[in-house]
């Protein structure tokens, strides 16, 4: 069935780093990818984030789905981008080097090339270091890493049970949708009407739903009877403290967003054009 | 009044994450247009929102549509997560009008929950979704207000629709527990 990218276990420098370094690491470079358009750090972003991926031992097995899906949304997304506003390069750039004519309104021009580019680089930044993250980081691992560094227990514990329970429910949703095409209940396809296509859309919701009320019932209860949340500090099995390398990413990562930040900035504006 | 957070709301959040998450790949089409689809899931954080309120709701969006978003796509467009969540915030602040889980949902209850969810989901994708899209990624402004009308038109619907069976349905079901009925 369809296997979602998920955290593998294995004996890396990448895996070895604590979940909490991973996701500030991830979130300035989310930051960062979104505030530059300065073709320089993008570029330096995508080999770093390659090499990355290629420490962390990730196999294209684990990403070759969502790998696929990313490139199809790029590439709709910058067709649409031209076909909406073919001269937006032109407008961010101030300038307007014509290349070849396409038809009625259209014109290829270089300042259009070099945002799409750069649209293009944006994508490439981030997708490997959501996949690094997500393959490498230990759910557990992560949430009590979190809750170390001082957000409340209670937000890490949330997030521990959401990417605990994703499976769980996976299986469920696939179990019912099985049950109910078995009825003749198809949830695609055909050319039915919309309303019609809504109904058997909540056939399948809504026993799906009605589980996880109840596990969420179920899990609540459970919790509740060891005595979750009466203490204002709890200790986590899979806690490891924070080591040298940790510390050692924190800084450069710090370090490389402000220069990027920089680099960007020093010419008064976000956009970098060459020519 | 809100209640206080405690473990269910805790344990909501984690499963309704999950939940969320789970039903990204299920998509109804909307005809012609590509890119289009009713998004089930939204009725489900929908859902989620109108039981346990605004906080449940927005951080099932935000953390939902992130985790979702890089599972399924292997990218995470912040700007249209943000929106996400100030519907899920939007819906949950009217929460204990709604009264799905005492069995009160009615037909009033109903049209509150419709006027107050077209009402954040115009905030969130015709409002908040462009501006961030333009301010972030600088993309083009005629096409991001077409693509924020569309989800707002979408999520509109899926949530009218789905979202309203489904609390109708919960509802009933949760509320009449028992059978038994006071003696006029």
């Amino acid at each position: 069935m369809n296997k979602l990218i998920a955290y593998e276990a294995k004996n890396t420098p990448i895996h070895r780093l604590s979940g909490f370094t991973k996701l500030v690491f991830f979130l300035l470079w989310c930051i960062t990818s979104a505030m530059t358009f300065d073709t320089r750090v993008l570029g330096i972003m995508v080999l770093a984030g390659a090499v990355i991926l290629i420490i962390s031992r990730t196999e294209w097995r684990q990403v070759s789905k969502v790998f696929g899906a990313v490139l199809f949304f790029m590439t709709l997304n910058l067709l649409c981008i031209f076909l909406f506003a073919p001269y937006q390069g032109c407008e961010i750039y101030g300038q307007r080097t014509e290349l070849f004519h396409i038809a009625g309104n259209y014109t290829m021009t270089r300042e259009q090339l070099f945002y799409e580019l750069n649209v293009m680089l944006k994508y490439f930044t981030v997708v490997p270091t959501i996949m690094i993250f997500l393959v490498t980081t230990d759910p557990s691992e992560l949430a009590a890493s979190v809750n170390r560094v001082g957000v409340p227990y209670s937000i890490a514990y949330s997030l521990a049970i959401a990417l605990r329970y994703i499976p769980d429910v996976q299986e469920d949703f696939h179990r019912i949708r099985n049950a109910q095409q078995a009825r003749g209940i198809e949830m695609a396809g055909g050319h039915a009407s919309l309303l019609n296509r809504i109904q058997r859309t909540a056939s399948i919701i809504f026993p799906l739903l009605f589980s996880t009320m109840e596990r969420i019932d179920v899990i609540s209860n459970a919790m509740e009877l060891r005595g979750f949340g009466k203490h204002r500090r709890r200790t986590w099995y899979a806690a490891r403290p924070l080591s040298a390398a940790d510390i050692a990413v924190l800084i450069c990562a710090v370090l490389f967003t402000a220069a990027a930040f920089a680099v960007t900035f020093m010419d008064g504006s976000r956009f970098y054009y060459p020519w | 009044m809100i209640k206080k957070f405690g473990i269910r709301e805790v344990v909501a959040i984690g499963i309704g994450t999950a939940l969320f998450v789970v039903l990204t790949e299920v998509m109804i089409p909307l005809v012609i247009v590509p890119n289009t689809a009713l998004q089930p899931r939204m009725a489900i954080m929908a859902f989620l929102s109108a039981v346990f309120g605004p906080i449940v709701g927005g951080v099932v969006g935000l953390l939902g549509h992130a985790l979702g978003d890089a599972m399924f796509y292997g990218s995470i467009w912040w700007s249209w997560v943000i929106p996400e969540a100030i519907v899920g915030v939007g819906i949950g602040l009217f929460a204990p009008r709604f009264k799905v889980m005492s069995g009160g949902f009615d037909g009033k209850a109903c049209v509150l929950f419709n006027i107050v969810q077209v009402i954040a989901n115009a905030v969130a994708w015709i409002i908040c979704a462009p501006i961030l899209d333009i301010l972030i990624y600088k993309e083009p402004a005629n096409k991001v207000f077409a693509q924020g009308l569309w989800a707002f038109i979408g999520d509109i619907v899926i949530i009218g629709i789905l979202g309203s069976i489904l609390m109708f349905a919960y509802s009933k079901v949760t509320g009449s527990s028992s059978t038994l009925k006071k003696e006029g």
